[in-house]
């Protein structure tokens, strides 16, 4: 394994600023997640790393090396696709030795063995080796295709939504292994992905991307408690955070140049009313089993909050409103950092 | 608007039965959502209801009126596929008012008709717009639109959000919600998505292999499930079944697994010495060092306000859902608490719920 490093990366599809000055860095035995909606250059992004895409301008580093230049076949790169993409008239045994029996790698069939039998168990496939790999569920297809980046040793694993096209229960048990997998090799992974999901469980550090451009990168607690300007914010988060305009909440202390007050639904907290001067409307009660998400009206604005789903509220009823933990964010929707007194 | 009910509906393609003979009264103005796995014969029992199909056996009363053998077109009910299917060489007026010109209705009339269920929608502003020209949510309001404008006694909508993103598909949820308070139509909802009938119905029914396993409201079922499917199928981890070996008497407070004592809701049945499962869900556990079943962390996922933390126990994987601010390090040895008052038992081998003071049993509600 080895680290990744992007210095300045620019890529233009004719009009299209694909990507746009993105510096990225994936330590060595780092599992880093582009997180961002789809058009956001994330595939992009992966692409430049193999090499199937030439940069306009900057730099890619594999190990300290400049591989700005270099064909594909010699970065030393496994990547993994949404799509499952496996030889159909192999066998899943063939399909994870296909790699290793690439002319240009001559690895010994005793070896091969060795190491397609490592992966199978690692991946919980042991059993179905002789399978044709065409007779596998969804999950089973998707553990192979992982498994057949898993069994070279290469520099970095480059992952574009591998869990995607799975059913939710799969997903979530398939993050799990992923993630379990990435500790015990101790693989250096970058992974790309829409769902927030995946991002906070499985990342050592998070990338937020849109239009091309890294926002932030930090730890998924970084990136939520921390969060540098709104979109961020809103990015993480179900439901996600709730923005009031600043002209809405009189009387609250607020950097100066506040235009939008950030909360999120756990520190949105209601009560009686009690002499507090945010006033809100329930708006509905919606009950999802081991929390109630509870709609307000708040002045025109509409926020979510999250109760214990056996506390009696009604629609209709009037709530004090508190403000627990407010991020602030300016005009041009930067966060105003907060200075401790 | 209009009550619909259903009586020994039963469906039968050859050899294979679709449906097992469904009852269930929809009240006049209700969101009743149908939930369960692919093939649990969700689709088909709607299909009926609408009139596309017909029932090999039972009936369909719309309003207390027997509909079972009119065709479709004669039902007054308005059939919501796939929300997306709008004709793209119209604007949107004109596909909301489509239905009503191919009824026959005159131009006037037809316009305003179009502008109430705009105004309805909150789409007036997009009326002479271009679909193509429009955003997914706008398009899905639209759709909505041409369903609602011939004020049809039902809507049934069949996966209409499929297609559509977790995160997108959750904030369609809440305005269709929203919608259902503005117009109060009776609304028949299919899905296999947990979270889209919980969200949005006043009652879920819970479909599997062609029978209804549970009627109730989505807190009732979430608290009280009828069967393991039902606990498996509904929330996110789903509910962790903890396999073991027992009798029960009625009034007993406590369960032995596996030679420790945990305490349960008060039991009201008797069973004889046979395999049991102690249903716990993710929110109703605690580290606690003293606890009687252990384990070791097999991982733990940040989720912001709360962290899943999955712990692997010598009767299977079990997942937590505990305070994001707790530290938790992986292979750390761990003692798992549960909330007595909130589990749930039941029989493995029928897979039925044992009725104790949390469970009422299978009339219960």
């Amino acid at each position: 394994m080895a680290d990744v490093g992007l210095h300045n990366i620019s890529k233009r599809f004719g009009a299209v600023e694909a990507v746009r000055d993105l510096s990225l860095s994936v330590n060595d035995g780092e599992f880093v997640v582009l997180l961002g909606p789809s058009g956001a250059g994330k595939t992009t992004t992966l692409r430049l790393i193999t090499g199937l895409e030439q940069p306009d301008a900057g730099t890619v580093l594999i190990d300290g090396r400049d591989v700005t230049r270099d064909p594909p076949g010699s970065r030393d790169i496994a990547f993994v696709f949404q799509q499952y993409s496996l030889y159909p008239h192999l066998s899943v045994y063939d399909n994870l030795a296909f790699p290793l029996r690439s002319p240009a790698r001559r690895v010994p069939e005793p070896q091969i063995r060795k190491r397609v039998e490592q992966t199978a168990e690692l991946l919980h496939i042991a059993s179905k080796l002789k399978n044709s790999a065409t007779r596998l569920s969804g999950g089973e297809m998707q553990r192979v295709a992982i498994g057949r980046a898993l069994v070279r040793d290469p520099a970095i694993y480059l992952m574009d939504e591998p869990l995607s096209s799975l059913d939710a229960k799969l997903r979530a048990e398939l993050r799990l292994e992923l993630k379990r997998i990435q500790i015990e090799l101790g693989a250096t992974i970058l992974y790309v992905t829409h769902d927030q999901v995946e991002a906070m469980t499985m990342a050592s550090r998070i990338g937020v991307i849109r239009d091309g451009q890294l926002l932030q990168l930090g730890s998924p607690r970084e990136i939520y408690e921390n969060p540098a300007d709104s979109y961020v914010a809103s990015r993480l988060g179900t439901p996600p955070i709730n923005f009031l305009p600043a002209r809405l909440v009189p009387d609250a202390a607020m950097p100066a140049g506040t235009e939008t007050i950030g909360i999120r639904t756990e520190h949105l907290e209601i009560g009686k009313r009690n002499g507090g001067s945010l006033i809100g409307r329930i708006h509905r009660v919606e009950h999802l089993g081991e929390q109630n998400h509870v709609h307000l009206a708040y002045k025109g604005e509409m926020l979510v909050t999250l109760a214990d789903p056996h506390q009696m509220l009604d629609a209709g009823e009037e709530v004090e409103l508190h403000l627990n933990h407010p991020l602030y964010f300016d005009a041009a929707g930067r966060r105003i950092p907060v200075t401790m007194q | 608007m209009a009550e619909i009910r259903v009586e020994n509906l039963r469906k039968s393609f050859d050899q294979f039965t679709a449906v097992h003979g469904s009852n269930f009264t929809i009240p006049d103005g209700s969101f009743f959502a149908m939930l369960g796995p692919s093939g649990c014969g969700k689709t088909t029992t709607l299909r009926m209801i609408a009139g596309l199909e017909l029932p090999t056996d039972g009936r369909v009363l719309l309003d207390g009126e027997d509909v079972t053998f009119r065709r479709a077109a004669a039902r007054d009910i308005a059939f919501v596929f796939q929300l997306f299917a709008l004709y793209p060489h119209m604007n949107v007026a004109g596909n909301i008012g489509f239905p009503l010109k191919c009824a026959g209705m005159g131009r006037a009339d037809i316009r305003a008709r179009v502008a109430e269920t705009a105004r309805l929608l909150r789409i007036e502003h997009l009326l002479s717009s271009k679909t193509s020209k429009l955003s997914g949510g706008d398009r899905q309001r639209v759709a909505l639109g041409r369903a609602m404008v011939r004020r049809p006694k039902a809507f049934l909508m069949d996966e209409p959000l499929g297609a559509l993103d977790a995160e997108f598909r959750h904030l369609m949820c809440s305005e269709l919600r929203d919608l259902h308070d503005r117009i109060h139509a009776t609304t028949i909802y299919v899905t296999h998505d947990q979270l889209e009938a919980m969200s949005m119905a006043d009652t879920i029914a819970v479909m599997n292999g062609g029978r209804v396993e549970q009627i109730g409201a989505p807190q009732e079922i979430y608290d009280r499930p009828a069967s393991l499917f039902v606990a498996d199928f509904i929330g996110s981890p789903p509910m962790n079944f903890l396999k073991f070996e027992g009798g029960l008497k009625p009034g007993e407070r406590a369960i032995d697994f596996h030679d420790a004592s945990i305490a349960v809701p008060e039991i009201r049945e008797a069973r004889a010495t046979g395999p049991l499962v102690l249903g716990v869900r993710p929110e109703h556990i605690r580290f606690s060092d003293a606890a009687p079943v252990k384990g070791r962390v097999f991982g733990a996922e940040y989720l912001g306000t709360t962290q899943i933390v999955t712990v692997d126990t010598p009767y299977g994987r079990v997942a937590a859902r505990l305070p994001s601010s707790l530290h938790v390090g992986i292979g750390e040895a761990v003692g798992l608490n549960f909330r007595p008052e909130r589990l749930a038992l039941f029989d493995a081998t029928s897979g039925a719920a044992i009725r104790t003071a949390n469970f009422g049993g299978a009339g219960h509600g």
